[in-house]
C-alpha cells in the first residue's frame, strides 16, 4: 500500500476524535457560552469530515453537496446563536453557563 | 434530467407557502404599526390557500419529485392538513396575546410561516439531506421565535438553552446520517432501507452505531426522556404564543420524522431500534408524570404532561406494525389539538401585563366564564384519557397496538403511570370549580378567538365520541 495515501480510516478517526472532543467540551464546559457554541460548530465539523471521505471513498458527490448545506447551515445557526446570546447578556449581564438558572423544577 | 422529471406540481403547497412567506416578509417592512393586522390577515389567507392546494390534490400513490428528493403519500397529506389546520389556530389565538405585550410584529408570523415550510418538507422527505434541511428550517425558526420578546431575560434564557441543546441534537443527527452514508453509499431513504437489509457483519454493526446517534438525536428532538431537559425551560420561558407554537405542529413533523428514518429507512434493524424506544418511552411516561405532580407553573406541568404524552406516542412506534403506527398518529394529531386548546386557554386569560401561567391562576374559572371553564375541563380529561373524548381512545389504540405485540407489561406501565398522572389534570379541574376566585374580572378576549377555542374544545369532544372518521385517515395511511 502507498503510504503517501491516507486512508478512510484515519479520515473516520479524525471525524471521531473531533466529535469526542466537541461532545466532551460541552459536558465538561462550564463556565463560557461562547466555547458552547464553538463546540458546537467543531460537532458539524466532524460530521462533514465524515461525509467528505464517505463521498472521496464512495465516488459519489452527493455526500460533498451535502456539506456544501451543513456549512451553510452551520453560518445561519452560528447567526441566530450569536443574536441570542447578545439578548442574553443585555437582559442578565453575563454569559456565564452556571448563571442561567433562572428556570427550573 | 428534464424539468418534466422534478414534477413540482406536486410540491405546489409548500412551493405557495415559501413564495407567501417571502411576499410577507417584504410587505411587512413597509407596513407602519397601526396597519400590522394585514401581516396577520395575510398569513392566515396564505395558510387557507395552502390547505386548499393540499386538498385539491391528494395523493393516490406514492409520488416522488426533485429526482427523489421529495415524496407525496398518504401519510405526508394527512399530516400537513393537521399541520396547516392547527398552525392556524395558533395564530387566531395569539394575535390578541401579542398585541398586549407589544410584541405583534412581522417576525411572529414571517418565522411562523418559514417553520411552517420546513414542517412540510420534513413530513415530505425521501432523502437525509431534505430532512436535516427542513428540520433545520423548523428548528431555527423556533429558537429565534423563542427569544423575540426581546427585553424578557427567562425566555432569552429558554432560547439559549433551546439552542444549544436543538444544535446539539442536530450535530448527533448529522454524524450519525453521514455513518448511514457511508455504509449504505446513499442518502435516499428506500435505497438506505435496501441497503440496511443486505447488510451483514461489520456493517450492520456499523449501522446500529449510526442507529445510536440517529435515536438519540430523535429523542432529543421530541423530547423523550432523558433527553427532555429543554422543554420545561423553554415552555417556561417563551412567550405563550410561541410555546402553543413549539408545543403542537412540530410534534407532528417529529412524528413524520420517526417514520422516515426509522421505519422507512432503518426498519431492518426494528429489532434493534425497538429496545432503544422502550426504554425512552418507559422513563419518559415515568418521568413526565412524576415530576409534573410537583409543578406550580402551568406551562412548565403542560411541558412535563407533553413528555409523559411522547411516552406514549414512542410505545405506538415500538410496536413496530402497521396498527402500530396508525394508533402513533392518532395520538400524536390529538395531542397536538389538545395542547393547542390548553396553551389556548392560557392565552385567553393572559391580559396586558399578567401572563396567567400559574395554576393559581386558574382558580374560579367556572364563576368568571362558565363556559370556558367546561372547555378547559374537557381538554384536561381528554389528556388525562378519560371517555368520552379523544384522549381516551388515542390511548386505548396505543394500548391495544401493543398487546398485540405481546408486550403486555409495557402496556401495564404505561397505564399505571397515566393513572398517577390523572392527579395533576384532576387538580386543575378541582381549582377550577371548587375554588373561590381571587381575581373576579370578567375575560376579555375578541369574538374570533371565542369561536376558535369553543370549536377546538368541542372538536376534542365530537372526535371523542365519533372517533370513526380520524381513525379510518389514520388506519388508511399504512395500508
Amino acid at each position: 500500500m502507498d503510504t503517501s495515501v491516507i486512508g478512510l480510516t484515519s479520515y473516520l478517526t479524525l471525524g471521531a476524535i473531533l466529535f469526542s472532543i466537541s461532545v466532551a467540551g460541552i459536558f465538561l464546559n462550564r463556565k463560557n457560552i461562547v466555547v458552547l457554541l464553538m463546540c458546537i460548530e467543531l460537532m458539524l465539523l466532524a460530521a462533514n469530515i465524515n461525509f467528505i471521505a464517505f463521498s472521496h471513498y464512495l465516488n459519489d458527490s452527493a455526500g460533498q453537496v451535502f456539506v456544501f448545506f451543513i456549512l451553510t447551515v452551520a453560518a445561519a445557526e452560528a447567526a441566530i446563536g450569536l443574536a441570542i446570546l447578545v439578548t442574553l447578556f443585555r437582559s442578565r449581564r453575563t454569559i456565564d453557563v452556571e448563571d442561567l438558572d433562572a428556570l427550573k423544577g | 434530467m428534464t424539468f418534466e422529471s422534478l414534477n413540482i406540481a406536486i410540491a405546489l403547497p409548500e412551493v405557495f407557502l415559501l413564495t407567501m412567506a417571502c411576499l410577507i416578509l417584504v410587505v411587512d417592512v413597509y407596513l407602519p404599526q397601526e396597519k400590522r393586522n394585514l401581516t396577520y390577515v395575510l398569513t392566515q389567507f396564505s395558510l387557507i390557500i395552502t390547505l386548499a392546494l393540499l386538498l385539491s390534490n391528494p395523493a393516490e400513490t406514492r409520488v416522488l419529485a426533485f429526482n427523489d428528493l421529495f415524496v407525496q403519500d398518504a401519510m405526508a397529506d394527512a399530516l400537513k392538513l393537521f399541520i396547516i389546520i392547527i398552525s392556524f389556530g395558533v395564530f387566531v389565538y395569539s394575535r390578541e396575546y401579542l398585541q398586549a405585550r407589544n410584541i405583534f410584529k412581522g417576525e411572529f408570523y414571517v418565522l411562523g410561516l418559514f417553520s411552517i415550510v420546513g414542517m412540510m418538507l420534513m413530513v415530505s422527505a425521501n432523502n437525509l439531506l431534505m430532512l436535516y434541511l427542513g428540520l433545520e428550517l423548523l428548528s431555527l425558526c423556533l429558537y429565534a421565535l423563542v427569544a423575540f420578546n426581546r427585553d424578557n431575560g427567562n425566555a432569552s434564557e429558554a432560547a439559549m438553552k433551546y439552542f444549544v441543546l436543538g444544535a446539539i441534537a442536530s450535530g448527533m443527527l448529522l454524524y450519525g446520517m453521514s455513518i448511514l452514508y457511508g455504509l449504505s453509499g446513499s442518502l435516499n431513504l428506500s435505497e438506505i432501507a435496501q441497503a440496511v437489509t443486505n447488510a451483514e457483519g461489520a456493517q450492520n454493526i456499523g449501522m446500529i452505531f449510526a442507529l445510536v446517534f440517529i435515536v438519540v438525536a430523535l429523542a432529543f428532538k421530541l423530547g423523550a426522556v432523558p433527553f427532555h431537559m429543554w422543554m420545561p425551560d423553554v415552555y417556561q420561558g417563551s412567550p405563550t404564543a410561541v410555546t402553543a407554537l413549539i408545543a403542537t405542529a412540530p410534534k407532528l413533523a417529529g412524528f413524520a420524522m420517526i417514520m422516515r428514518l426509522l421505519v422507512e429507512a432503518l426498519g431492518g434493524l426494528q429489532a434493534d431500534w425497538q429496545q432503544m424506544i422502550i426504554v425512552l418511552s418507559v422513563l419518559s411516561l415515568a418521568v413526565g408524570n412524576i415530576i409534573a405532580i410537583a409543578q406550580t407553573n402551568l406551562k412548565r406541568m403542560l411541558a412535563y404532561s407533553t413528555i409523559s404524552h411522547v411516552g406514549f406516542i414512542l410505545l405506538g412506534i415500538l410496536a413496530g406494525t402497521s396498527e402500530g403506527y396508525s394508533s402513533a398518529m392518532f395520538y400524536t394529531i390529538s395531542y397536538a389539538l389538545m395542547s393547542l386548546g390548553g396553551f389556548g386557554v392560557i392565552m385567553l386569560m393572559a391580559r396586558q401585563g399578567f401572563e396567567a401561567d400559574n395554576i393559581s391562576d386558574l382558580t374560579g374559572l367556572n364563576q368568571r366564564s362558565p363556559w370556558f371553564a367546561f372547555i378547559m375541563m374537557i381538554l384536561m380529561l381528554s389528556m388525562a384519557g378519560v371517555p368520552p373524548t379523544v384522549g381516551f381512545w388515542a390511548k386505548l389504540a396505543v394500548l391495544t397496538a401493543v398487546v398485540d405485540v405481546d408486550l403486555v407489561w409495557m402496556a401495564i406501565i404505561a397505564v399505571f403511570f397515566s393513572i398517577i398522572g390523572i392527579f395533576y389534570y384532576l387538580r386543575i379541574i378541582k381549582v377550577m370549580y371548587f375554588d373561590d376566585a381571587v381575581d373576579t374580572r370578567p375575560l376579555e378576549c375578541g369574538r374570533d378567538m371565542q369561536i376558535a377555542l369553543s370549536t377546538n374544545g368541542l372538536a376534542i369532544l365530537a372526535l371523542g365520541l365519533y372517533p370513526a372518521a380520524l381513525m379510518t385517515l389514520c388506519v388508511s395511511v399504512f395500508n
